[in-house]
Protein backbone atom coordinates (compact mmCIF):
# COMPACT_ATOMS: atom_id res chain seq x y z
CA UNK A 1 0.00 0.00 0.00
CA UNK A 2 1.47 3.46 -0.96
CA UNK A 3 0.28 5.85 1.21
CA UNK A 4 1.47 9.92 -0.18
CA UNK A 5 0.66 13.73 1.25
CA UNK A 6 1.16 14.42 -2.88
CA UNK A 7 -2.14 14.42 -4.96
CA UNK A 8 -0.59 12.49 -8.54
CA UNK A 9 2.50 10.39 -9.10
CA UNK A 10 4.12 11.65 -12.37
CA UNK A 11 4.80 8.41 -13.25
CA UNK A 12 1.46 6.11 -12.24
CA UNK A 13 -1.57 6.40 -13.23
CA UNK A 14 -4.73 6.25 -11.43
CA UNK A 15 -7.21 3.97 -12.86
CA UNK A 16 -10.08 4.37 -10.00
CA UNK A 17 -10.65 6.73 -7.63
CA UNK A 18 -12.82 5.16 -4.22
CA UNK A 19 -13.04 8.35 -2.24
CA UNK A 20 -12.48 8.92 0.90
CA UNK A 21 -11.05 7.15 3.60
CA UNK A 22 -10.34 7.95 7.22
CA UNK A 23 -8.89 6.56 10.49
CA UNK A 24 -9.21 8.17 14.43
CA UNK A 25 -7.47 7.76 17.28
CA UNK A 26 -8.21 8.82 20.84
CA UNK A 27 -5.58 8.05 23.99
CA UNK A 28 -4.93 9.45 27.07
CA UNK A 29 -2.22 8.71 28.83
CA UNK A 30 -1.63 6.88 32.28
CA UNK A 31 -1.08 8.85 35.60
CA UNK A 32 2.41 7.65 36.28
CA UNK A 33 3.07 9.58 32.70
CA UNK A 34 1.14 12.37 34.19
CA UNK A 35 3.39 12.97 37.07
CA UNK A 36 6.16 12.98 35.27
CA UNK A 37 5.20 15.72 32.97
CA UNK A 38 4.51 17.65 35.70
CA UNK A 39 7.61 17.41 37.42
CA UNK A 40 8.61 18.79 33.75
CA UNK A 41 6.71 21.58 33.98
CA UNK A 42 8.60 23.08 35.99
CA UNK A 43 11.72 22.79 34.45
CA UNK A 44 10.88 22.72 30.68
CA UNK A 45 11.97 20.38 28.03
CA UNK A 46 10.15 17.31 26.05
CA UNK A 47 7.56 15.00 27.04
CA UNK A 48 9.05 11.87 25.87
CA UNK A 49 6.20 10.20 27.10
CA UNK A 50 3.90 12.02 25.16
CA UNK A 51 5.78 12.28 21.66
CA UNK A 52 5.58 8.37 21.93
CA UNK A 53 2.25 8.40 22.78
CA UNK A 54 1.04 10.53 20.03
CA UNK A 55 3.50 9.00 17.99
CA UNK A 56 1.92 5.68 18.80
CA UNK A 57 -1.32 7.00 18.28
CA UNK A 58 -0.82 8.12 15.02
CA UNK A 59 0.31 4.56 13.25
CA UNK A 60 -2.82 3.41 15.28
CA UNK A 61 -4.87 5.58 13.33
CA UNK A 62 -2.97 5.42 9.86
CA UNK A 63 -3.30 1.20 9.81
CA UNK A 64 -7.48 2.05 10.83
CA UNK A 65 -7.52 4.31 7.32
CA UNK A 66 -4.94 1.86 5.83
CA UNK A 67 -7.39 -1.31 6.55
CA UNK A 68 -10.34 0.56 5.24
CA UNK A 69 -8.72 1.28 2.03
CA UNK A 70 -7.47 -2.46 1.97
CA UNK A 71 -11.49 -3.37 2.55
CA UNK A 72 -12.35 -1.19 -0.81
CA UNK A 73 -10.06 -2.32 -2.58
CA UNK A 74 -7.45 0.39 -2.98
CA UNK A 75 -4.42 -0.10 -3.34
CA UNK A 76 -2.79 3.38 -2.38
CA UNK A 77 -3.74 6.39 -0.39
CA UNK A 78 -2.99 9.99 -2.06
CA UNK A 79 -3.09 13.41 0.22
CA UNK A 80 -2.96 12.33 3.36
CA UNK A 81 -3.75 14.71 5.87
CA UNK A 82 -3.52 14.76 10.05
CA UNK A 83 -4.99 16.45 12.56
CA UNK A 84 -4.96 16.90 16.13
CA UNK A 85 -7.21 18.08 18.60
CA UNK A 86 -7.30 17.26 22.32
CA UNK A 87 -11.03 16.85 22.60
CA UNK A 88 -10.82 16.69 26.67
CA UNK A 89 -8.49 16.90 29.78
CA UNK A 90 -5.83 14.12 29.14
CA UNK A 91 -7.19 12.79 26.00
CA UNK A 92 -6.26 13.71 22.43
CA UNK A 93 -7.51 12.58 19.14
CA UNK A 94 -5.88 11.71 16.43
CA UNK A 95 -7.32 12.19 12.44
CA UNK A 96 -6.23 11.46 9.44
CA UNK A 97 -8.01 11.14 5.91
CA UNK A 98 -7.13 10.69 2.60
CA UNK A 99 -8.40 9.56 -0.87
CA UNK A 100 -7.95 6.06 -1.35
CA UNK A 101 -7.45 4.97 -5.51
CA UNK A 102 -6.45 2.17 -7.78
CA UNK A 103 -3.07 2.71 -9.42
CA UNK A 104 -2.28 1.36 -12.38
CA UNK A 105 1.51 0.66 -13.56
CA UNK B 1 6.07 32.25 54.32
CA UNK B 2 6.96 29.11 52.94
CA UNK B 3 4.78 29.31 49.48
CA UNK B 4 6.45 32.66 49.04
CA UNK B 5 9.80 30.29 49.23
CA UNK B 6 8.70 27.54 47.25
CA UNK B 7 7.41 30.08 44.65
CA UNK B 8 10.81 31.88 44.34
CA UNK B 9 12.37 28.48 44.47
CA UNK B 10 10.16 26.89 41.65
CA UNK B 11 10.94 30.38 39.32
CA UNK B 12 14.57 30.41 39.74
CA UNK B 13 15.10 26.48 39.04
CA UNK B 14 12.54 26.96 35.71
CA UNK B 15 14.80 29.67 34.67
CA UNK B 16 18.16 27.75 35.51
CA UNK B 17 17.29 24.65 34.02
CA UNK B 18 15.19 25.84 31.09
CA UNK B 19 17.55 28.46 30.34
CA UNK B 20 20.33 25.81 30.29
CA UNK B 21 17.57 23.40 28.39
CA UNK B 22 16.93 25.89 25.65
CA UNK B 23 21.00 26.57 25.19
CA UNK B 24 21.64 23.47 24.77
CA UNK B 25 18.75 22.78 22.66
CA UNK B 26 19.46 25.61 20.23
CA UNK B 27 23.13 24.40 19.88
CA UNK B 28 22.30 21.36 19.00
CA UNK B 29 19.53 22.37 16.53
CA UNK B 30 22.14 24.45 14.65
CA UNK B 31 23.96 21.64 14.46
CA UNK B 32 21.58 19.36 13.05
CA UNK B 33 20.47 21.20 10.84
CA UNK B 34 23.62 21.69 9.29
CA UNK B 35 23.64 18.29 8.63
CA UNK B 36 20.39 17.66 7.57
CA UNK B 37 20.25 20.81 4.91
CA UNK B 38 21.69 17.85 2.67
CA UNK B 39 18.25 16.34 2.72
CA UNK B 40 15.96 19.36 1.01
CA UNK B 41 12.47 19.42 2.77
CA UNK B 42 10.22 21.15 0.24
CA UNK B 43 7.10 23.00 0.34
CA UNK B 44 6.18 22.25 -3.03
CA UNK B 45 2.91 19.98 -4.17
CA UNK B 46 4.21 18.63 -7.63
CA UNK B 47 6.91 16.15 -7.23
CA UNK B 48 9.79 16.61 -9.63
CA UNK B 49 9.28 14.21 -12.87
CA UNK B 50 13.23 13.72 -14.25
CA UNK B 51 12.72 10.47 -12.60
CA UNK B 52 11.18 7.71 -10.87
CA UNK B 53 10.86 7.99 -7.25
CA UNK B 54 9.16 5.97 -4.82
CA UNK B 55 6.80 7.63 -2.07
CA UNK B 56 6.81 7.35 1.82
CA UNK B 57 5.01 9.30 4.33
CA UNK B 58 6.96 10.33 6.78
CA UNK B 59 6.46 12.59 10.06
CA UNK B 60 8.21 13.64 13.31
CA UNK B 61 6.67 14.87 16.16
CA UNK B 62 7.60 16.05 19.37
CA UNK B 63 5.54 17.23 22.31
CA UNK B 64 7.38 20.06 24.18
CA UNK B 65 6.86 21.50 27.93
CA UNK B 66 7.07 25.38 28.39
CA UNK B 67 9.25 25.80 32.28
CA UNK B 68 7.74 27.33 35.49
CA UNK B 69 9.86 30.79 34.52
CA UNK B 70 7.97 31.13 30.98
CA UNK B 71 4.74 30.40 31.93
CA UNK B 72 5.48 32.90 34.49
CA UNK B 73 6.82 35.73 32.55
CA UNK B 74 3.62 34.71 29.72
CA UNK B 75 0.94 35.59 32.51
CA UNK B 76 2.47 39.16 33.14
CA UNK B 77 2.57 39.80 29.45
CA UNK B 78 -0.76 38.31 29.31
CA UNK B 79 -1.98 41.70 31.54
CA UNK B 80 0.21 44.23 29.44
CA UNK B 81 -0.25 42.36 25.96
CA UNK B 82 2.49 42.26 23.48
CA UNK B 83 4.60 39.71 22.24
CA UNK B 84 4.86 36.31 24.01
CA UNK B 85 8.88 35.79 23.51
CA UNK B 86 9.17 33.23 25.91
CA UNK B 87 6.52 31.00 23.82
CA UNK B 88 8.03 32.12 20.86
CA UNK B 89 11.27 30.47 20.89
CA UNK B 90 9.66 27.55 22.71
CA UNK B 91 7.85 26.48 19.49
CA UNK B 92 10.54 27.53 17.58
CA UNK B 93 12.10 24.99 19.19
CA UNK B 94 9.48 22.73 18.69
CA UNK B 95 9.35 23.14 15.07
CA UNK B 96 12.80 22.46 14.23
CA UNK B 97 13.10 19.53 15.87
CA UNK B 98 10.08 17.92 14.33
CA UNK B 99 11.31 18.67 11.19
CA UNK B 100 14.66 17.39 11.85
CA UNK B 101 13.26 14.10 13.03
CA UNK B 102 11.28 14.00 9.76
CA UNK B 103 13.73 14.19 7.95
CA UNK B 104 15.95 12.15 9.99
CA UNK B 105 13.22 9.43 8.98
CA UNK B 106 13.48 10.00 5.44
CA UNK B 107 17.46 9.71 5.28
CA UNK B 108 16.91 6.40 6.57
CA UNK B 109 14.78 5.65 3.62
CA UNK B 110 17.73 7.04 1.45
CA UNK B 111 14.93 9.92 0.54
CA UNK B 112 16.51 12.69 -2.20
CA UNK B 113 13.55 15.25 -0.57
CA UNK B 114 10.69 15.90 1.31
CA UNK B 115 7.66 17.34 -0.25
CA UNK B 116 4.35 19.12 0.78
CA UNK B 117 6.14 19.04 4.35
CA UNK B 118 2.92 19.96 6.24
CA UNK B 119 3.09 21.67 10.23
CA UNK B 120 0.58 20.98 12.70
CA UNK B 121 0.77 22.24 15.92
CA UNK B 122 -1.88 21.47 19.07
CA UNK B 123 -1.94 22.18 22.32
CA UNK B 124 -2.60 19.59 25.19
CA UNK B 125 -2.75 19.80 28.48
CA UNK B 126 -0.81 18.26 31.01
CA UNK B 127 -2.00 19.51 34.68
CA UNK B 128 -1.94 22.96 35.01
CA UNK B 129 0.17 24.46 32.66
CA UNK B 130 0.25 22.62 29.25
CA UNK B 131 2.70 21.68 26.53
CA UNK B 132 2.21 21.43 23.05
CA UNK B 133 2.65 19.15 19.78
CA UNK B 134 4.37 19.92 16.93
CA UNK B 135 3.93 17.12 13.88
CA UNK B 136 6.02 17.47 10.91
CA UNK B 137 5.11 15.51 8.17
CA UNK B 138 5.61 14.88 4.16
CA UNK B 139 6.18 13.01 0.86
CA UNK B 140 10.10 11.51 0.70
CA UNK B 141 10.94 11.00 -2.52
CA UNK B 142 13.26 8.03 -2.97
CA UNK B 143 14.93 7.74 -6.41
CA UNK B 144 13.63 4.26 -7.74
CA UNK B 145 16.93 2.08 -9.10
CA UNK B 146 15.07 -0.05 -10.41
CA UNK B 147 13.98 2.32 -12.83
CA UNK B 148 16.33 3.33 -15.37
CA UNK B 149 15.59 7.13 -16.74
CA UNK B 150 17.95 8.04 -19.18
CA UNK B 151 18.49 11.54 -19.20
CA UNK B 152 21.89 12.94 -21.32
CA UNK B 153 23.95 14.18 -17.76
CA UNK B 154 23.12 10.85 -16.45
CA UNK B 155 24.07 8.72 -19.32
CA UNK B 156 21.16 6.44 -18.65
CA UNK B 157 22.99 4.81 -15.82
CA UNK B 158 20.93 4.42 -12.58
CA UNK B 159 22.43 5.62 -9.58
CA UNK B 160 21.70 5.08 -6.00
CA UNK B 161 20.41 8.27 -3.53
CA UNK B 162 20.96 11.59 -4.72
CA UNK B 163 24.34 13.00 -4.83
CA UNK B 164 24.67 16.79 -4.33
CA UNK B 165 24.87 17.95 -7.91
CA UNK B 166 22.18 15.24 -9.07
CA UNK B 167 19.84 16.69 -5.88
CA UNK B 168 20.60 20.00 -7.51
CA UNK B 169 19.28 19.10 -10.99
CA UNK B 170 16.32 17.53 -9.97
CA UNK B 171 15.44 20.06 -7.28
CA UNK B 172 15.65 22.92 -10.10
CA UNK B 173 13.51 21.09 -12.08
CA UNK B 174 11.06 20.88 -9.29
CA UNK B 175 11.04 24.15 -8.46
CA UNK B 176 11.00 25.68 -12.46
CA UNK B 177 7.74 23.28 -12.59
CA UNK B 178 5.74 24.93 -10.25
CA UNK B 179 6.62 28.42 -10.90
CA UNK B 180 4.08 30.01 -13.83
CA UNK B 181 7.26 31.56 -16.54
CA UNK B 182 8.55 27.97 -16.33
CA UNK B 183 5.75 26.62 -17.57
CA UNK B 184 6.84 28.02 -21.23
CA UNK B 185 8.46 25.12 -23.42
CA UNK B 186 11.70 26.64 -23.98
CA UNK B 187 12.28 26.94 -20.10
CA UNK B 188 11.42 23.37 -19.70
CA UNK B 189 14.63 21.02 -19.75
CA UNK B 190 14.78 19.23 -22.75
CA UNK B 191 16.34 15.93 -21.03
CA UNK B 192 13.74 15.11 -18.41
CA UNK B 193 10.81 16.20 -19.83
CA UNK B 194 10.51 14.33 -23.30
CA UNK B 195 9.09 10.98 -23.82
CA UNK B 196 12.44 9.60 -25.60
CA UNK B 197 14.30 10.57 -22.03
CA UNK B 198 12.37 7.94 -20.65
CA UNK B 199 13.60 4.28 -21.79
CA UNK B 200 10.95 2.48 -22.85
CA UNK B 201 11.83 -0.59 -20.65
CA UNK B 202 10.94 1.55 -17.86
CA UNK B 203 8.00 2.09 -19.01
CA UNK B 204 7.02 -1.76 -19.24
CA UNK B 205 5.39 -3.78 -15.72
CA UNK B 206 8.47 -5.75 -15.41
CA UNK B 207 10.77 -3.13 -14.97
CA UNK B 208 8.83 -1.76 -12.31
CA UNK B 209 8.48 -3.59 -8.59
CA UNK B 210 5.47 -4.01 -7.71
CA UNK B 211 3.54 -1.42 -5.93
CA UNK B 212 2.90 -3.17 -2.50
CA UNK B 213 6.50 -4.82 -1.82
CA UNK B 214 8.40 -1.90 -2.97
CA UNK B 215 6.45 0.71 -1.26
CA UNK B 216 6.30 -0.04 2.22
CA UNK B 217 4.01 1.97 4.41
CA UNK B 218 5.78 4.48 6.31
CA UNK B 219 3.54 5.54 9.18
CA UNK B 220 5.15 8.55 10.89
Amino acid sequence: MLVSNLEFLPDRTVLRHIGLVQGSSVRSKHVGRDIAASLKNIFGGELRGYTELLHDSREEATERMLEQARQLGANAVLNVRYSTSSIAAGASEIFVYGTAVELGD
Amino acid sequence: MFEVGLFVLLLVSGYLFGRLAERRHFRSLVAREREANALPAIAARRPPVDRAYAQHLVGGNVVISSDYFKSFMAGLINIFGGSVTPFESLIDRARREALLRMKARAKRLGAAYVFNVKFETTRIAVGRVGAMEVLAYGTALVPRVDVAVGTSEEGGAPTGSGSGADVATALSGALAADSPEARTPAARTPAARTPEARTPEARTPEARTPASGAQAVTPT
